[in-house]
C-alpha cells in the first residue's frame, strides 16, 4: 500500500533540486499541497481514502520541513547526491573549530552566575546565528559547485551547522528560564 | 426516508472521488448534513451551528446560549445538567460535579495535586484515571462530559429538527494525548458523530479572521475558566496555518476564584476545615466578586453561610489586582515561550484576539496590553467565538461547502517520545511540528538473547521521564534472540489530524513484524466503550442488528458506487487487465453479500474490495496531485 508521492521532496513541491529555495514559492505549494491532500478533504471518504490522505499529508509536511529549513535541505540534497551520513569516518576534522565550540559552551555555561546575563546570552545568540549563516553561505557555494569530491567538504559544514543549531537551541532554553526567573522576581 | 437516506450517502462518496479528480472545483448539488461545533468548557459549554449561511449559538428553550458545565447526579431521578444543577452545587456539593474539565485524561495523583480543592470524593477506577463517587455510582469524568454533550446534542437537534451527520469538539491546545483521547471517548459516548477535535484558539481563529477578513499573523490569547492557552497563527488566503502554541492546562477562572475564596476565608475567619458545601458556596461569592469587579472599583461581599460566622467586608479592584496578580503574570511565560518557538517578535503582529470569560478581567487586558505592546481586541463575544468557529469547521467537514477553500494546520502542543536509560526521555518529535506528522526511531537490545523489550511513551519537555506525563506503556515481545545491539526495533509514531497518538513498534532484522497499538493509561478501551454506550442505550437487541444490517448495506451500496465511477474515468488508463480482474471479482464478492442479511458477512466483503482496489486509490490521488504540480510547471514556464 505504498502510496509514493514524487520521488523527491523538490518534484513533490515542483521546485528546481538546489541550494536555494524561493521560500514565498515554497510556502504557497506547500498550503495548496495540502489544501487537495489534507484528511480534512476526506473528512467523509472511505477509511481508506482518509488512511492514504493522511500519508500525503504526512509526506507533504515532511517535505515542508526539509525544503524550510538550510540544514536540513542541505542533508537532504547530499543524501540525494549519494552520501551516506551513517558511514563513521567523518567525525569533525577541523580541531580549530572544536576549540572555539568548548570556549562557546564554557561562556554559555557562565552566563547565569555573571552580570547582566540576559543581555550578555543575546549577544552570543546573536553571534551562533550569524555563524550559522556564514556556514550556510559557505555551504551553498559548495552545493552550486556540485562535484562528487565537495561532498565531504559539504559534509563537514553541514555537521558544523548542527553544532551550532545545537548551541542555538540549549541558548533558546537558557534564555527562556533566565525571563521566568527574572519574572518570579518581579 | 430510508431511501433517501441512502442516497445521500450516494452522493457524498461520489463527490469525495470526483473531488480527486477536480480539485477544487464544485461538484453535484448537495444534500444539506446537519452539522455542529461543541465548546465543551470547564465553566460553560455551548453548541453552534451554520444555518442559511451564518454561524450562531444554539440557545435552549428558555433563551441561554450557555449551558454550565455542572451536572448533578441523583439516586432515583434523572441526571441533571446545567443551571438547576448548579443551583444545587452547595447544598448537594458531593453528587454535582462542575469543571469536570479539569479531571479530563488525568491521573490519581494530578488529581490529588488539585485535590484540596475539588470537593468530591475520588475512588481508582479500572484505567490511571479516578472515578468520582455519587449517589449515582462511580462515574468516570468522561460518562460527565458525555452528559453534558447529550444535552447539548438534544438541544441542536430539536432546534435543527434532525439528527446531527457531524460535529467538532473543540478541545485546548494545550491538551496533551491522554486528555483528547479522553474527551473523543466522551463524544463517542454520548453517541455524537464526532468528526474532528479542535484546538479551541484555532476554532476563535477561525470564526475571527473570517469575521474580519483578515490576513497576516495573529496571537490567540485564550484565558477560560480552567485552562490557558496561547496560539500563533498565520492567516494566508483561507489557509489557518498554527506557527505555535503554549499554554497551561490547568490555569484559568477557577484558580482566580479560588484565590478570591481564599481571601474571604481569611477576612472571614473560616477555617480550613470548612465543608464541601461550604467551600462551593466560597467558590460562587469569589465568583460574582470577580465579575462586579470587572466593572465596578469596588464590591461588597456579605457571607451568611450554615455553620459559619456572618461576615460582611469589601474587596477593592485594587486589592482583588493584587490577588490575581501573579496568576497573571503566570501566563506571560507561555506568551514569551510561544513568540520564540514561531521566531516572531511582537512587531510581527497583526492582532492580539481575546477569547474565553477570564479576558473579561481587566487587569488580564492590561498585562497583556503591555506584553505585546498592543491594545489586545476584545470586540468578539469571548465566550461563543470557539463554538462558532468549530460551527464553521464542521459544516465545511460535513461537506455543506465543496467550494470553500478552508484549511487548518495544526501542530501537536508537546513533545512526544520515549523513556530510554537511565529514565530520560527522547524526544521523537518536537513540539510544535504540524500535524498529521510521522516519524520513526530505532532501539536496540542491551542483553544478549533478550527477546522482548518494554516501551514507555511520554508526553512533555523535561529531560527526565518523571517529569514528563506518562501515555502508555506497552511490551515488544517475540523478539528473536540475538547477541546484544544486533535487533533493530523500530518505533514509529503516527499523530493524525485531531493531534491523537499511534505508536507501532517493529523487529527489523528477522522481518517479524510484531506491532502493538497503544493502550492508553488514562483513557477507557474501545470495549469498554461499547459496554457503557450498551447500558445507556434503551434499543432492544434486535435493533441494534437491524441498524447494523443497514449501516452495512448502506456502505456497501456506497462502496460499490463509487468503485463504478472511479473505473468509469480513469481504470482503463491507471490498470491493467489483472488488476481490473481481481477487483472486479472483489466487487461481485460485495455485490452478492450485500443481498443478504448477514452484516459481518458485508463489512468482510467491503474491506475485500478496499483491500483490492487500495493500490488503484493511492494511485488516483497520487496522479491527482502529479497533475496539479506538473500544470503548475507548464504554466510559469508559459507565462513571461
Amino acid at each position: 500500500m505504498a502510496a509514493e508521492l514524487s520521488s523527491t521532496h523538490f518534484e513533490l513541491f515542483g521546485l528546481p533540486q538546489t541550494f536555494e529555495v524561493d521560500r514565498e514559492l515554497l510556502d504557497s505549494r506547500f498550503r495548496e499541497l495540502q489544501r487537495m491532500a489534507h484528511p480534512d478533504r476526506y473528512a467523509h471518504a472511505s477509511d481508506q481514502e482518509r488512511r492514504i490522505s493522511m500519508q500525503q499529508a504526512i509526506r507533504i509536511n515532511e517535505g515542508y520541513q526539509t525544503l524550510k529549513d538550510p540544514l536540513r535541505r542541505g542533508r537532504y540534497l547530499l543524501e540525494l547526491g549519494g552520501y551516506d551520513f551513517s558511514d563513521e569516518h567523518h567525525t569533525t576534522s577541523d580541531p580549530e573549530f572544536l576549540m572555539e565550540q568548548m570556549e562557546l559552551r564554557e561562556t554559555i555555561g557562565e552566563v547565569r552566575s555573571g552580570p547582566d546575563p540576559l543581555d550578555r546570552l543575546g549577544v552570543i545568540m546573536d553571534r551562533i546565528a550569524a555563524d550559522f549563516d556564514a556556514l550556510a553561505i559557505r555551504l551553498r557555494g559548495q552545493l552550486a559547485a556540485g562535484t562528487v569530491n565537495d561532498h565531504d567538504v559539504a559534509a563537514d559544514i553541514l555537521m558544523k551547522m548542527q553544532f551550532f543549531r545545537k548551541l542555538d537551541e540549549e541558548t533558546q532554553e537558557l534564555e527562556a528560564s533566565l525571563e521566568d526567573e527574572l519574572d518570579q522576581k518581579h | 426516508m430510508e431511501r433517501s437516506e441512502i442516497r445521500g450517502n450516494h452522493k457524498e462518496i461520489t463527490m469525495a472521488l470526483l473531488q480527486i479528480s477536480e480539485p477544487g472545483q464544485s461538484t453535484v448539488p448537495h444534500e444539506h448534513r446537519l452539522a455542529a461545533g461543541i465548546d465543551l468548557g470547564t465553566t460553560n459549554s455551548l453548541i453552534a451551528s451554520v444555518r442559511s449561511g451564518v454561524a450562531g449559538t444554539l440557545p435552549d428553550t428558555g433563551g441561554n446560549h450557555l449551558l454550565p458545565s455542572v451536572v448533578r447526579y441523583t439516586t432515583a431521578g434523572p441526571v441533571v445538567v446545567g443551571q438547576t444543577a448548579l443551583d444545587a452545587a452547595s447544598t448537594d456539593p458531593l453528587n454535582t460535579i462542575a469543571s469536570v474539565k479539569r479531571l479530563m485524561g488525568r491521573g490519581i495523583e494530578d488529581v490529588k495535586s488539585l485535590g484540596a480543592h475539588l470537593p468530591y470524593e475520588f475512588v481508582p477506577g479500572a484505567s490511571d484515571m479516578p472515578l468520582l463517587h455519587t449517589c449515582h455510582g462511580d462515574i468516570s469524568p468522561v460518562e460527565v462530559s458525555a452528559d453534558i454533550l447529550r444535552v447539548l446534542k438534544t438541544r441542536a437537534e430539536q432546534t435543527l429538527g434532525g439528527e446531527l451527520a457531524g460535529v467538532v469538539i473543540t478541545v485546548p491546545a494545550y491538551f496533551d494525548d491522554a486528555q483528547r483521547q479522553a474527551t473523543r471517548d466522551a463524544g463517542k459516548l454520548a453517541g455524537l458523530p464526532v468528526l474532528r477535535l479542535l484546538n479551541e484558539p484555532t476554532a476563535a481563529a477561525v470564526a475571527y479572521g473570517l469575521d474580519h477578513g483578515s490576513e497576516g499573523i495573529v496571537a490567540i490569547y485564550d484565558l477560560g475558566g480552567g485552562t490557558f492557552d496561547i496560539s500563533i497563527l498565520r492567516l494566508n488566503r483561507g489557509v489557518f496555518e498554527v506557527m505555535a502554541t503554549a499554554g497551561d492546562t490547568a490555569l484559568g477562572g477557577d484558580d482566580i476564584d479560588r484565590v478570591v475564596a481564599q481571601w474571604i476565608m481569611q477576612q472571614a475567619g473560616i477555617g480550613d476545615d470548612a465543608g464541601h458545601g461550604q467551600l462551593r458556596h466560597l467558590m460562587q461569592l469569589a465568583r460574582a466578586a470577580k465579575e462586579a469587579l470587572t466593572e465596578l472599583p469596588a464590591t461588597p461581599i456579605d457571607v451568611s453561610i450554615d455553620g459559619v460566622d456572618d461576615w460582611s467586608g469589601t474587596l477593592t479592584r485594587a486589592q482583588f489586582d493584587e490577588l490575581i496578580g501573579p496568576l497573571v503574570q503566570k501566563t506571560l511565560s507561555p506568551c514569551r515561550r510561544v513568540l520564540r518557538d514561531a521566531g516572531i517578535r511582537t512587531e510581527d503582529l497583526q492582532a492580539v484576539v481575546m477569547v474565553g470569560g477570564s479576558t473579561r478581567v481587566p487587569l488580564v487586558r492590561s498585562r497583556v496590553a503591555g506584553f505585546f505592546g498592543r491594545e489586545p481586541l476584545v470586540d468578539i463575544d469571548p465566550d461563543r467565538v470557539v463554538a462558532v468557529g468549530a460551527a464553521i469547521q464542521a459544516d465545511i467537514l460535513a461537506g455543506n461547502r465543496p467550494d470553500d477553500d478552508m484549511l487548518l494546520l495544526d501542530v501537536i502542543p508537546l513533545s512526544l517520545g520515549l523513556e530510554t536509560m537511565g529514565g530520560l526521555a527522547e524526544k521523537i518529535i518536537p513540539r510544535n511540528t504540524t500535524i498529521p506528522t510521522a516519524r520513526a526511531q530505532e532501539f536496540t537490545t542491551f542483553k544478549d538473547g533478550q527477546t522482548a523489550m518494554s516501551l514507555h511513551v511520554v508526553q512533555g519537555e523535561r529531560e527526565l521521564v518523571s517529569d514528563c506525563r506518562s501515555l502508555a506503556q506497552f511490551e515488544l515481545r517475540n523478539i528473536p534472540p540475538m547477541v546484544a545491539g544486533a535487533a533493530r526495533i523500530r518505533v514509529s509514531f503516527q499523530v493524525d489530524a485531531d493531534g491523537l497518538l499511534n505508536v507501532t513498534a517493529e523487529e527489523q532484522v528477522k522481518g517479524i513484524k510484531s506491532s502493538i497499538e497503544v493502550k492508553p493509561s488514562y483513557g477507557l478501551n474501545d470495549r469498554e466503550i461499547e459496554t457503557m454506550l450498551k447500558d445507556s442505550m434503551a434499543h432492544a437487541q434486535d435493533d441494534m442488528e437491524q441498524r447494523r444490517l443497514r449501516e452495512q448495506q448502506v456502505d456497501a451500496e456506497r462502496v460499490l458506487e463509487a468503485l463504478e465511477a472511479a473505473l468509469a474515468e480513469d481504470g482503463d488508463r491507471l490498470l491493467d487487465a489483472e488488476e481490473r480482474k481481481v477487483i472486479a471479482a472483489a466487487a461481485a464478492a460485495l455485490q452478492l453479500a450485500g443481498k443478504g442479511s448477514d452484516y459481518q458477512a458485508i463489512r468482510q466483503a467491503i474491506e475485500g474490495v478496499e483491500k483490492a482496489s487500495s493500490d488503484y486509490v493511492a494511485r488516483r490521488m497520487n496522479d491527482n496531485i502529479r497533475k496539479a504540480m506538473a500544470g503548475h510547471r507548464v504554466d510559469e514556464f508559459e507565462s513571461p
